[in-house]
């Protein structure tokens, strides 16, 4: 690490990463979504032609992997809300990120035939 | 290093041999540094402006909203009745048949927005350093945002079911 940093790594500094990098995701892909969604004021055509590309196995890997970045913002995002307002937030940081993490695992793994059975019955025959 | 404040009580310099002389002496006096933080002709008359608290606890307040708001979109669109395969604007239809979520889906839209683009806006302010590059990105940043929220808001307003 170079010298006078202020990166100091592990868990605070890794979580405030991907907390950026989801947060920045997500506002990109709500920009592009609020124009998909425009799309219903042309012709419920253009709207379904749109949507129904939505529903291709490819996508909805994008999707899983949109609704991990947005999972981990909001849980982590209650994580540094419990940092800031409470007062033993601080020195639970660390164990709240892994509660964080964990949470995020089981809604991953609940969110995996909702998201994606769909393009897997696709790709493999129902 | 270079300044003359060490002085013992007899008049000599305390700044021994080791430090090396003092570069500046009466005649050559050490270039005066202002006080941080010091009040200027420029210095509005009050520093303590709330606008980056506010944009904090904004931050904080519309993240606890937006949980519920977000995670409810979610499960709607992509968990509950077949997930995605069931959207369509008959769908769409449908759901802003009620003033409900267009309600929720206006609230979402508008906190979403302003909550990213302040995060942005953060985002900006720490990496982009030259004057013009930070002008220059937040101004794409603004006029986006207002493009988007404004377009949103005309669509869940004006949502015409029976387009054709
Ligand atoms: C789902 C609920 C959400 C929660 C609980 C949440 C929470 C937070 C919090 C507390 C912060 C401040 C972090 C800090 O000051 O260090 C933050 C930052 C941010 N959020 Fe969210 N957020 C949510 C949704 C969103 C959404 C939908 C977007 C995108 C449109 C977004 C984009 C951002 C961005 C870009 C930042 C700045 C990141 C940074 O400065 O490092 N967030 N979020």
């Amino acid at each position: 690490m170079p010298a006078g940093t202020l990166y100091r790594g592990r868990e605070g500094m890794w979580s405030w990463v991907a907390h950026r990098v989801t947060g920045v995701l997500i506002f990109f892909f709500l920009f592009v979504h609020v124009l998909d969604t425009a799309l219903v004021r042309v012709s419920p055509e253009a709207y379904d032609d749109v949507v129904s590309t939505y529903k291709t196995p490819i996508v909805a890997l994008l999707e899983y992997g949109l609704v991990a970045a947005i999972l981990f913002h909001a849980l982590n995002g209650l994580r540094v809300i419990a940092v800031d307002f409470w007062s033993k937030g601080p020195r639970y940081q660390k164990q709240m990120l892994w509660t964080v993490v964990g949470i995020w695992v089981v809604l991953m793994v609940g969110a995996l035939y909702p998201v994606l059975g769909h393009a897997v019955r696709e790709l493999f025959g129902s | 290093m270079s300044d003359t404040t060490l002085t013992k009580s007899d008049g000599t310099s305390g700044v021994g041999p080791v430090e090396g002389a003092p570069v500046y002496d009466v005649d050559n006096p050490a270039p005066y540094i202002e006080a941080p933080r010091k009040r200027t002709s420029k210095t509005p008359r009050s520093t303590r402006g709330n606008f980056e608290m506010a944009a904090w606890l904004f931050m904080r307040l519309s993240g606890v909203v937006l949980v519920v708001l977000v995670i409810g979109h979610l499960l709607i669109q992509l968990v509950l009745d077949g997930g995605v395969s069931k959207v369509g604007f008959a769908f769409v239809a449908g759901r802003w048949a009620s003033p409900f979520w267009q309600g929720w889906d206006l609230l979402m839209l508008w906190l979403a927005m302003l909550h990213g683009a302040n995060g942005l806006r953060t985002v900006i302010n720490d990496y982009a350093e030259r004057p013009q590059t930070r002008m220059w990105l937040k101004g794409l940043l603004y006029a986006a945002t207002v493009f988007t929220v404004l377009l949103g808001t005309l669509v869940i307003f004006t949502f015409d079911p029976n387009i054709r």
